[in-house]
């Protein structure tokens, strides 16, 4: 049996950040992810928002960390080289009730400890978002928050920690604890036993199960809530920052938001569901993020959405830890006393991806407080380099890159302008993408009008060439989800 | 005495997809309404001896694809496409291919020639 | 070798571009170079392995290929270039090209006309709404067609497809002819979406069902599709209650409509209809940018290929003329110069042909001051062409001589002229 010092239970943000936290130190670890790719549940379908802070319960864990992350970005994504800008958000109010509601949202923002919060009129509005609501009368306007590429930020964490030592297992479902005393000594899953002096539980909508499967919080319970988007093409409509609606009793409603590929994002509703790997998109749910989106900027135009997708909230049920905030639905992030070798998350719905930075410190202090001897590597690496992207490119760096690499002058998808050397190059990066939706994520290949109509043969083959299968094992998303089912001429045609 | 037959068909000769109206008595086409000659000429064959022009591709060894698309030189009966069909798909031809060249003579012993639709360089030669 | 100016580029080797590609050559362009980003000539009509194309132009019922092939064949007679493998990335105002080729890297080429031909796409998922999950499996019906035409697969053996369009009809034939099963053929509409021959040929010859007002109202299957919900629709396109099928399969395709392909074109400045998604074109197909045509199916959807390679004929042939007349112009103009003493001379060039008729004016500034008695020399070479006395040059004082149409011998076979200005002897 493989012995690890730490063994995490989900590739998400939230496990990558961890992994990556502890990495500085002198431990072994492994990262077991039950998927054919790291951050393929939640991490890459949400918002893509780093909040400002001003919307989390005060005194709750979620505030805190949403805080204490969000000036921590700019060196997070600094070192990690991935897409983040602080553009800044607006709570966009209508009505003079929707006025009310901005002064309490601004009181809430200070006592969490929010920067330069403020309130704007309707004119300030209008004039940094010109396609905005002409009734819009006044906005909260929180120039900290931020939007970020939420996938690359979870691959980048995840390159980071196996630059510094890290195993990822993909492919490997966490079955059940191994225990030995009243401690956690390991875990069994589908691809063999794996010892670990403690394991992390970071595995999502999935993190009640890991925590009761340790006999912890037995009350705890995720609740999946969906929601939906839709993308709009970056040629149709262009917002510089994020507009939220005024927030209701039960939903942070339907916003519209900038995103770092240029395209404008709007949703997401937000649905209690059962099932928690129902990501499909309803019509009932289009309609609702169609009428919202409206609200804040009338003139949206259906015919120019290029692509809609869900995310599951991993809602939990927890109380916050300080007992005097009245509030259910925290994160929770703990050593729990009952069982030795856990440390157990759950419930890290939004805003879990900004608070991804500040929670893998979090975890690191918890360890120490638990007499946990964490030493430094001397060769700790914090920097992961990004890899060429043609598209963004001058002219000369491209003839450069060509003459360097054929391969960067062969265009795969023409609307995000991705080349055959940068697929290539992903598929034998640290953390290999070997499926379509792998080399989606990494590149944005197949995102723009044609929704990957022409490039998705080119890549099919690409990936068998560089993976040495066949075409017909070349998969969307793992196992089960082939492409292609056979060669032509292998059957015959029957009259019906 | 045979009894006189309305027909509706549409025609498939050119796009136009004329309604084609047929009035048959036994064997004996009584009037026929079409956009054109060519329709009139295609309701009699399609009441007597059906053909459709068929493609399909055939397997070839080295070529720049893996497949060359091919095609009958002129329309096919119908009921022998399936049997068609199933003698193209054992073809296996090498690379390289010229247009026209004929990968079927005389298929199934109707006269008719199948023929490439394109030259098919051999991978090689790329 | 690729040059650095051509008379047409043509963007695109479909038919549209190839008959553009021709037309120019006929009608007098010196050099016609047609950028392809695949590696064969041909566009979409190299997996389109069906008869049906060639009645109109050439009186016969041939497969895409073979009528694609004609073309070529006539085009590289003519000494058209084809450029493979090269994709266009972007078109200035000026009518500068710039490509990318894994062999050659990135290639600049100045065109004096230029003909768009880079076809259509299809339209996706997202863009018809189409709810559910999102497993392997769901198609356009295009990506289809290449895979089983031209590289041998076959996405599916149950297929459901949803849009009654050509492309989804011939697909239906095509893939019961390699032994798939197609369930059925959905169309929102209360009409065929395509042509009523391939209705005939592609669905009624292979008893494949057509169900007119009805869609897919839900994708089921999470990693592989593994069936659709079926409804019929109302009038008004909504879902009927209690019409909902189950219908199990592991493939659907989308045949759902054509979009012009104009990403390059918005980046040349090209205005487009926004309710056609192709260029504003006039009857030379000429685009809102001077000596930029299109021609195909990237100006709008046609129903026959045949009406492409008319399309492209004719804008081929009023690119050639424009490029004619470009070529003249800049045959016919020559440089000034800015000489001894002199900063710039303004207008940079001259046509010879104006100075037939009318005088030029050169406007010019010095770089030192002269005050003394000074002169301006227009010379051809070592030749002064003429002169002028001035009482002194100075840098903030615009000095200017103008040409004569006596002076259009001189300048007719000269091939740039030179001003000084120096102090007089
Ligand atoms: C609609 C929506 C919008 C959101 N918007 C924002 C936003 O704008 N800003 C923000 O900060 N946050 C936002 N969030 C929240 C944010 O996305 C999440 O907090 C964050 O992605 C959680 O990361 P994670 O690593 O905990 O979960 P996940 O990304 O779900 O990762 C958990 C991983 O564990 C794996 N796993 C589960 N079980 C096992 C097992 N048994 N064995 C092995 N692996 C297992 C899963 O496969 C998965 O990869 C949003 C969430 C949603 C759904
Ligand atoms: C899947 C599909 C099936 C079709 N089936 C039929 C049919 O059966 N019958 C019919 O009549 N019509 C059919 N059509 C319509 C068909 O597109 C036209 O009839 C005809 O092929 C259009 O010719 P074109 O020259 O405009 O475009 P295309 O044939 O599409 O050619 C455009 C060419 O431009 C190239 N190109 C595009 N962008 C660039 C760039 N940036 N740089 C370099 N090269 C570029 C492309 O690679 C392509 O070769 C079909 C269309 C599609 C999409
Ligand atoms: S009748 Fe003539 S015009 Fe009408 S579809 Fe047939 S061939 Fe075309």
């Amino acid at each position: 049996m493989k012995t690890f010092d730490f063994i995490i239970i989900g590739g998400g943000v939230i496990g990558c950040t961890i992994a990556r936290s502890l990495s500085r130190y002198k431990l072994s670890i492994l990262l077991v992810e039950k998927e054919s790719d790291i951050g393929m549940v939640t991490s890459s379908a949400n918002s893509a928002l780093v909040h400002a802070g001003y919307d989390a319960v005060a005194g709750s864990l979620k505030a805190k960390m949403n805080v204490a992350a969000s000036p921590m970005w700019d060196t997070f994504a600094g070192e990690l080289n991935i897409p983040f800008r602080r553009c800044g958000d607006f709570v966009v109010a209508v009505d003079e009730k929707e006025v009310q509601k901005l002064e309490e949202l601004l009181t809430r923002g200070k006592k969490n400890g929010v920067p330069g919060l403020k309130i704007v009129t309707g004119d300030e509005l209008k004039a940094k978002e010109p396609l905005v609501n002409p009734n819009a009368t006044a906005a909260l306007w929180a120039p900290t928050g931020g939007i970020c590429d939420p996938f690359a930020a979870t691959l980048a964490a995840g390159e980071n920690a196996v630059m510094n030592g890290v195993q990822i297992a993909l492919n490997t479902t966490f079955e059940s604890f191994i225990t030995e005393n009243g401690r956690i000594i390991g875990v069994h899953t589908n691809r063999g036993d794996f010892s670990g002096r403690w394991v992390v539980n970071a595995a999502g909508l999935q993190s009640d199960a890991v925590m009761h499967k340790a006999g912890v919080r037995p009350e705890f319970k995720i609740t999946p809530r969906r929601g939906e988007y839709f993308i709009v093409d970056r040629e149709e409509m262009k917002i510089n920052s994020v507009l939220f609606p005024v927030p209701s009793d039960v939903s942070k409603g339907i916003l519209v938001t900038a995103t770092m590929h240029e395209n404008t994002l709007i949703g997401p509703n937000a649905q209690n569901i059962d099932d928690k790997e129902d990501k499909s998109i309803t019509a009932k749910g289009m309609d609702e993020i169609w009428n919202g989106a409206k609200k804040l900027v009338p003139s949206v135009n259906q015919r120019s959405i290029i692509a809609s997708y869900a995310g599951l909230r991993a809602g939990g049920n927890a109380p916050c830890a300080d007992s005097s905030v009245d509030y259910t639905g925290d994160f929770v992030i703990e050593i729990p006393e009952t069982v030795m070798g856990l440390v157990n998350l759950g419930g890290i719905e939004s805003p879990g991806l900004s608070a991804a930075p500040a929670i893998g410190q979090y975890v690191v202090e918890l360890l120490k407080d638990h007499g946990e001897q964490l030493i430094e590597k001397a060769d700790y690496q914090p920097i992961r380099p990004a890899r060429p992207r043609f598209r963004h490119m001058s002219m000369d760096e491209r003839k450069e890159m060509i003459q360097r690499d054929a391969r960067y002058g062969r265009v795969i998808c023409r609307c995000e302008m991705v080349t055959e050397g940068e697929i290539v190059a992903e598929i034998h990066s640290p953390i290999p993408a070997t499926t379509y939706d792998a080399i989606k994520r990494r590149t944005w290949l197949g995102t723009g009008r044609c929704q990957g109509g022409f490039d998705m043969p080119l890549v099919v083959e690409i990936l068998a060439r560089e993976l040495g299968k066949s075409p017909l094992e070349i998969t969307k998303k793992g196992e089960g989800s082939e492409y292609l089912y056979r060669k032509t001429k292998t059957v015959e045609g029957q009259p019906a | 005495m045979s009894q006189l037959e309305e027909i509706e068909l549409i025609c498939v000769t050119c796009p136009k997809g004329c309604k084609l109206d047929i009035i048959r008595e036994g064997d004996t086409f009584v009037k026929i309404t079409a956009g054109c000659k060519r329709g009139k000429e295609y309701a009699r064959q399609e009441l007597t001896d059906p053909r459709r022009m068929v493609a399909t591709t055939v397997k070839v060894n080295n070529g720049l694809h893996p497949l060359v698309p091919v095609y009958t030189a002129s329309a096919f009966p119908k009921p022998k496409i399936y049997e068609l069909l199933s003698i193209l798909r054992e073809l296996q031809l090498d690379a390289p291919i010229h247009i026209n060249q004929v990968v079927l003579a005389d298929a199934l012993g109707t006269g008719i020639d199948v023929i490439a639709s394109r030259d098919l360089p051999a991978s090689s030669a790329i | 070798m690729i040059k650095q100016v051509y008379d047409v580029v043509v963007i695109g080797s479909g038919p549209g571009g190839v008959a553009a590609g021709i037309a120019a050559k006929k009608a007098g362009a010196e050099d016609v170079l047609i950028l392809e980003r695949d590696v064969e000539p041909g566009g979409i009509l190299l997996q389109c392995i069906h008869n049906g194309f060639g009645m109109e132009n050439l009186g016969e019922d041939l497969p895409g290929p073979s009528y694609a092939q004609r073309y070529i064949i006539e085009a590289q007679g003519l000494g058209i270039v084809f450029l493979l493998e090269t994709m266009v990335l972007d078109i200035t105002h000026q009518r500068k090209i710039i490509a990318t080729n894994k062999y050659a890297g990135i290639i600049e080429i100045q065109a004096r006309a230029i003909v768009l031909g880079m076809g259509c796409r299809e339209r996706t998922r997202a863009q018809i709404r189409l709810p559910g999950s999102r497993p392997a499996g769901v198609y356009t019906a295009g990506t289809a067609q290449r895979w089983v035409n031209i590289e041998g697969y076959m996405p599916g053996n149950n297929i459901v497809i949803l849009g009654s369009g050509d492309i989804g009809m011939i697909m239906a034939r095509r893939l019961t002819f390699e032994g798939a099963h197609v369930e059925r053929v959905l169309e929102i509409m209360p009409f065929l979406s395509g042509l009523s021959r391939n209705y005939v040929q592609c669905l009624l010859d292979y008893d494949i069902p057509l169900q007119l007002q009805h869609t897919v109202k839900r994708i089921i299957g999470n990693d592989r599709i593994e069936a659709v919900e079926t409804t019929r629709v109302d009038d008004r396109f909504n879902p009927i209650a209690g019409t909902e099928e189950i219908i199990p399969c592991d493939t659907l395709l989308l045949s759902v409509g054509l979009i012009p392909e104009n990403e390059l074109s918005r980046k040349a400045g090209v205005a487009i209809d926004p309710n056609i998604g192709g260029p504003y074109v006039d009857d030379d197909y000429q685009t809102s940018v001077p000596g930029i045509f299109a021609a195909g199916n990237v100006v709008h959807v046609y129903d026959l290929a045949d009406w492409v390679t008319q399309a492209g004929f004719r804008a081929g042939e009023n690119a050639a003329f424009f490029a004619i007349k470009t070529r003249n112009r800049e045959l016919r103009s020559i440089p000034t110069t800015a000489g001894k003493n002199v900063r710039y001379v303004i207008p940079q060039q001259i046509n010879k042909d104006n100075l037939a008729e009318k005088d030029v004016s050169l406007q010019l500034r010095v770089r030192q001051p002269i005050e003394a008695p000074s002169r301006i020399l227009v010379k051809c070479g070592d030749e002064v062409i003429t002169s002028k006395a001035e009482m002194y040059a100075r840098p903030g004082e615009m000095i200017s001589i103008d040409l004569k149409p006596k002076h259009y011998d001189v300048i007719n076979s000269a091939c740039a002229i030179t001003v000084d200005v120096v102090e007089r002897e």
